[in-house]
């Protein structure tokens, strides 16, 4: 037990739990699983600005922000009492690949060479996280539903729409990985 | 002091209470999801890569079996008619297909590309200490803002 805890988890025990957030958030609460729409109520909690989609009842969606909280907290004690010892274990092609995009730091979660306060201010560092995150926010809005809106909620729930935006979230992913990445490297 | 108001303080902080207890619960669930997360490394930038060259089965397995999971439980829920434990009826809304779905989709994507994380990662990853990743997370928001202004002139 103390083991399973303190290495990472393969995909057939995080995959499962994270399956049980469907039936937990609707017998326990009737709420539906999704994530993006907290962004949503961000907005029409700050910056409304009489705009017709913000004008909404958003203290009723509080749960939704109160679950994110928790998301936050979730990877806060993940990362405070099990911190990560060892790189992620990523194949080695794909290793090879990033290193043929220049990318050398390999240790933790993330290339943080690429994701500092410092690279923002560059092209590359604008791209990958002020556009990026755009693109995320603007994109899910969009298409109804981020991954766990569509790619869990709506695929478990047999809705041929979120299978649609599943396909649109790889056509973006490729066209970024083989297209935009290796441009900004 | 009539008997009402006296009456009425009581009521009020056990209804507080209970709204304090709601919202424990999603409070908890997010902790419990947040963890998992980040136990999954599901929340690595190289995971995401990985997962965009078809290079590993993780992140497939990951989200594939948490479907498979959702669809064993909403057929047990609608099998048996399971309510909340308020005693509510679990009615599911259909997701609605426009234009947007796939526009929208394929610009989510380009997102979750280049950032790594898609929104609950996002989260997760301020929560392990990545304060950089407080820029993508705002930048969604005002993503999000955009879409909400442009939306009328958008096809859908």
């Amino acid at each position: 037990m103390r083991t399973l805890l303190y290495e990472p988890w393969p995909w057939y025990i995080a995959g499962p739990l994270i399956g049980l957030m469907i039936p937990l958030l609707l017998l326990l609460a009737n709420k539906q699983f999704g994530v993006s729409s907290s962004l949503r109520h961000v907005c029409a909690a700050c910056a409304p600005m009489k705009i017709p989609f913000f004008q909404y009842n958003w203290q009723s969606e509080r749960w939704n922000l109160i679950f994110v909280v928790g998301i936050l907290l979730g990877g806060m004690l993940a990362s405070f009492f099990m911190p990560l010892t060892e790189a992620v274990p990523i194949t080695e092609e794909t290793t090879a690949q990033l290193k043929t995009l220049g990318i050398e730091e390999f240790s933790g979660l993330m290339p943080t060479n690429l994701f500092s306060w410092n690279n923002l201010f560059t092209a590359q560092g604008f791209v990958l996280m002020v556009v990026g995150g755009f693109l995320v926010g603007f994109g899910a809005r969009y298409a109804g539903g981020c991954t766990s809106g569509h790619a869990i909620m709506g695929l478990s729930n047999l809705q041929w729409p979120s299978l649609v935006a599943v396909i649109g979230f790889f056509i973006g992913g490729l066209t970024a990985t083989y297209f935009i990445l290796p441009w900004l490297f | 002091m009539t008997h009402s108001t006296v009456n009425k303080r009581p009521e009020k902080i056990s209804d507080n209470l209970s709204e304090l207890f709601q919202y424990l619960k999603f409070l908890l669930l997010g902790i419990f999801f947040g963890f998992t997360l980040t136990k999954a490394e599901v929340i690595s930038w190289f995971r995401i890569q990985e997962m965009f060259r078809f290079e590993s089965f993780h992140m497939y397995g990951v989200i594939g079996s948490a479907a498979v999971v959702g669809m064993i439980a909403l057929f047990l829920i609608r099998r048996f008619s399971l309510r909340s434990v308020d005693g509510e009826k679990i009615v599911l809304r259909p997701k609605k297909f426009h234009t947007g779905t796939i526009i929208g989709g394929t610009i989510f994507g380009l997102g979750w590309a280049l950032t790594g994380a898609c929104p609950g990662p996002l989260f997760a990853l301020v929560g392990n200490g990545f304060g950089i990743m407080l820029v993508p997370l705002v930048s969604a928001i005002i993503g999000t803002w955009v879409y909400g202004y442009l939306r009328e002139s958008l096809p859908h």
